[in-house]
């Protein structure tokens, strides 16, 4: 229950920066905003690798194994699509 | 590697996360905010690699080699006029893989440390109904956005049925944590998800696709901090309730932006009026077209010119003939300015990106409230593509079912050139008084042709 309480208190905190920090995004950034923070949503691969690592439960590997797979495209593609965009943005001037 | 030390890893990530997306409030700081958010990733993924639990580690590196490929091949080659369809496809990606660590905890819970039982299960039922219905409405998304998928049913009926398979999914992963061996419930529950989210998605009409797109993002984060409560893992629960803090404010801004409530988007309700179908009796004697030729003698003298771009413009690539066209008005002396309606196109930034790929500076895009009291010293707005943001319906006529959507006023502009394929109305369906004003000249062409036809009658002035 007290981990619990601590890890309830950890995500209200987090959503309060969250909206501090992203109601300051420029609306130009929106797009580049929205793929850059999926690449973070794909943060989600540390829980991945520990079901695909994991030496027991054969069904357990298998699902982990396709997390692998999903948060890694996420991973991989969202920092990448989104450093090309604004790559696009930083080149004028 | 001990479990301090990993934590310590995953606090640093989750402050690289957060740094990396303070550097977004910013264009000239966004790239290396960028790099800090990626750096922080893998450290995550690294440090968790020296996990105690992992004892193998043939099926990590099989995996993180197909999904780096696949994401290196996607993220290079993609055209930025298919970016909508690529981030809600990518949302799918994240909200699937939060659902499959959720499943995957359920069948091995004892692997879990320190997590209570009931804890893993219920958070695992939210992760697992958000993260499925994320990811098959991402993919549903997708393929109306790549233009696949055309069907869009609406109506009661369909209502019932969307409203009938959360409620089950609901009732199932309430029996899942009453008896924890009922796996099959847990099965039942994540195939409700995906019928749910595509039943939701695939009524929502094309100008809604900014708000879907954003309820997503929001999905895809908040299935994270799911997972995060399922593992008890605080980087998971960071991260995920960032982005989903993220995705929705992008989702408020959208529907604001449209006057609408999120409910009537999920819906596919555009109010009564709209769906008796529009009439063009209005139009009748009232429309004055022109011609490229004609058009170009108005630029001669005109000094400040403000571009209208909505959906049309993406549609039609027309970015880089605006460029062109922008280059020679400037070059003649004018000034030429972006308006951009939150809702633009068919996500959020959506014409901001379009614009950059065109070479075109940021500082010249205006968002609604700083263009607006700017379009009385406008000598010429062009509207390109867009068409219900423009309709002046929705500030002047009570009756409207649009009325009191935010729009860009351009018809306050000397001359409104309103360049379009047809009279057809736009996603509301409504008629737009626009083009009826004494000011507006309609020029009936393909928005990449008329763009290029325009300057090259400028160049011959």
């Amino acid at each position: 229950m007290e981990a619990l309480l601590v890890s309830v208190t950890v995500f209200v905190l987090a959503v309060f920066v969250g909206f501090e920090i992203i109601t300051k995004i420029p609306s130009t950034l929106h797009t580049p905003l929205m793929s850059g923070s999926n690449a973070i949503s794909g943060i989600t691969i540390v829980g991945a690798l520990v079901a695909a690592g994991a030496g027991e439960g054969s069904v357990a590997k298998y699902l982990g194994f396709a997390a692998v797979v999903l948060a890694t495209v996420n991973v991989v593609g969202g920092f990448l699509i989104t450093n090309r965009m604004l790559a696009m943005f930083r080149r004028k001037k | 590697m001990g479990a301090n030390l990993i934590n310590t890893a995953y606090l640093l990530a989750a402050v690289l996360f957060i740094l990396g997306l303070k550097g977004l409030t910013s264009p000239r700081t966004a790239v290396r905010g960028n790099f800090l958010g990626a750096m922080g990733m893998l450290l995550a993924a690294v440090a968790t690699l020296a996990d105690r639990q992992i004892v193998s580690y043939e099926a990590i590196a099989l995996g993180i080699a197909i999904g780096a490929v696949i994401g290196l091949i996607w993220a290079v080659r993609v055209q930025m006029t298919a970016m909508p369809q690529l981030v809600a496809a990518f949302n799918g990606f994240g909200g699937g893989a939060s659902a499959l660590v959720a499943g995957a905890a359920v069948f091995m819970p004892g692997a879990i440390s320190g997590v209570p039982e009931i804890q893993v299960h219920v958070s695992g039922v939210l992760s697992a109904f958000i993260g499925s219905a994320t990811l098959s409405g991402s993919l549903i998304a997708w393929a109306k956005l790549q233009g696949v998928l055309r069907w869009q049913p609406r109506g009661l009926a369909m209502q019932a049925v969307i409203s009938g398979s959360a409620l089950a999914g609901i009732a199932l992963g309430v029996c899942y944590v009453v008896d924890p061996t009922a796996l099959w419930a847990f099965g039942g529950l994540c195939a409700l998800a995906v019928v749910y989210g595509v039943l939701l998605t695939v009524s929502v009409g094309g100008a809604d696709m900014p708000v879907i797109i954003a309820l997503l993002n929001s999905c895809s984060g908040l299935a994270a901090a799911a997972t995060g409560f399922v593992l008890g893992n605080n980087v998971l629960i960071i991260s995920g309730s960032l982005v989903g803090a993220s995705g929705f404010i992008l989702t408020q801004i959208m529907c604001k932006a449209m006057n609408r409530s999120l409910w009537d988007v999920l819906r596919g309700d555009l109010g009564e009026a709209a769906a008796k179908g529009a009439t063009t009796d209005v139009y009748t004697g009232r429309i004055k077209s022109t011609s490229p030729e004609e058009a170009a003698l108005i630029f001669d003298t005109a000094r400040i010119v403000t571009v209208v771009p909505g959906y049309g413009m993406a549609v039609a690539q027309a970015q880089h003939a605006v460029r062109d066209f922008a280059n020679l008005v400037e070059s003649r002396g004018g000034e030429v300015r972006y308006a951009i309606h939150p809702v633009a196109g068919r996500m959020p930034g959506h014409m901001n990106v379009l614009l950059a790929e065109a070479d075109v500076p940021y500082d010249r895009l205006y968002d609604m409230d700083t263009i607006n009291p700017l379009f009385a010293e406008t000598d010429v707005a062009i509207v390109l593509g867009a068409n219900d943001v423009v309709n002046p319906a929705a500030r002047d006529e009570p009756g409207s079912p649009i009325y009191g959507m935010p729009i860009l006023d351009v018809d306050k502009a000397q001359v409104v050139l309103m360049i379009k394929r047809s009279l057809s109305p736009g996603f509301a369906g409504i008629p737009n008084l626009l083009f009826t004003r004494d000011n507006t000249l309609m020029m009936f062409a393909d928005a990449k042709k008329a763009m290029q036809d325009l300057s090259r009658e400028i160049r011959d002035l």
